[in-house]
């Protein structure tokens, strides 16, 4: 557990070493090439903004008007089945179709069961784990029109759920 | 997607309130929700600059193409079609490292060229080729080393720790991907 602790904490600042030392060795602008970069960041933010509006909207009313527990409920028998946390099944369901959402929701699961509980480090996980399945399939066929995909889907899908099997399970022997 | 989903949600949700009487709370969760999503974008607003900044530096440097060379072996294994001098190659090999180091405005023209020269021969131009089934599948996984969209996320919600699950997500994401690969492989026989 610290190992694993220590190892995450260690490889942020260590990305960063490496890139601005490989950026000076090559002589490049470094801190101008970096406020280039920071200025984009402000464009993703802008652009997720109208998004995340309208996703926590959709969310919160889902969540408040408890159909969202309803619905929990009728399918908990096969969740439970799996081992599979209840609390993240709306993470579950979104992630593969929709970044944005998938990002909303998430932030909604680990606001509401806490960002350092179980709950919490398994989304966070389960988020860093996997992709935009669906999106991505879409763009990378349609750019060469094609249309017959064989098996992609399943398998990314496939990919997608031992993904995140994994993080429950690695949370659950952690903690 | 988003455009039928959404109004279903919504319509869904104030149909149920209105039975159960929950109309009140869904009344606040309204306003809260608008709050909410300000509040995160300007506390995640500060990471993602930083994070964007030393990418930007990162896709400045030959960095990338040097790493790309070191994917030989898995490359071998996972493009058994494609020769290794052939220009797809190096697109393939360059849009898995520009993945790994989440520099996604890179990775995706990449990655888009490449499927553009793989389309060029492939014989059945309607049907994904077995490299093509395999490139989509490695780039629908996520093999982002630093997850900077959730850390930021765990940053804004005053985590103890936003990094502490980032070997985790290492571990997931090989299982994934492993999981993938090995489906495909067998899907391809």
């Amino acid at each position: 557990m610290k190992i694993i602790n220590y190892l995450s904490n260690v490889a942020i600042p260590f990305v960063i070493l490496i890139i601005i030392i490989y950026g000076m060795i090559e002589k490049n602008k470094v801190f101008d090439t970096f406020c280039e970069g920071a200025k984009e960041g402000t464009k993703i933010v802008y652009n997720i903004f109208p998004t995340l509006i309208g996703i926590f909207l959709a969310i919160g009313v889902l969540r408040s008007s408890g159909i969202l527990d309803a619905f929990l409920n009728i399918i908990k028998p096969i969740v439970n089945f799996l081992g599979i946390p209840m609390q993240i099944m709306p993470l579950a369901l979104l992630r593969p179709i929709s970044g944005s959402a998938a990002t909303a929701v998430a932030t909604d699961i680990m606001k509401n069961y806490g960002v350092d509980s179980n709950i919490g480090l398994i989304t966070s996980t389960i988020m860093g784990a996997t992709e935009t399945t669906l999106y991505t399939i879409a763009i990378y066929t349609s750019v060469v029109g094609i249309k017959k995909t064989r098996f992609v889907l399943a398998s990314a899908l496939i990919a997608d759920f031992v993904g995140m099997i994994t993080a429950v399970v690695i949370w659950r022997i952690m903690s | 997607m988003l455009n039928k989903i959404w109004p279903f949600f919504i319509i869904f949700s104030f149909v149920y309130a209105i039975f159960n009487g929950n109309l009140d709370s869904v009344n606040q969760s309204i306003f809260d929700s608008a709050e909410d999503a300000v509040n995160l974008c300007i506390t995640f607003l500060g990471t993602i600059c930083l994070w964007n900044g030393i990418m930007q530096i990162a896709s400045t440097t030959t960095f990338v193409n040097k790493l790309s060379k070191l994917l030989k072996p898995i490359m071998k294994f996972l493009f058994p079609d494609i020769n290794e001098n052939d220009k797809v190659y190096n697109e393939i090999s360059m849009n898995i490292i520009a993945n790994v180091f989440g520099l996604g405005n890179a990775a995706t023209p990449l990655g888009l060229k490449a499927m553009k020269s793989m389309q060029e021969q492939n014989k059945d131009k309607d049907t994904l080729s077995n490299s093509m089934a395999m490139f989509i599948l490695i780039n629908t996984a996520s093999l982002q080393l630093i997850p900077t969209t959730v850390i930021a996320i765990r940053n804004s919600l005053g985590s103890n720790n936003p990094t502490g699950f980032i070997i985790p997500v290492w571990i997931s994401s090989i299982c994934a991907l492993t999981a993938g690969v090995i489906s495909a492989k067998i899907f391809m026989k």
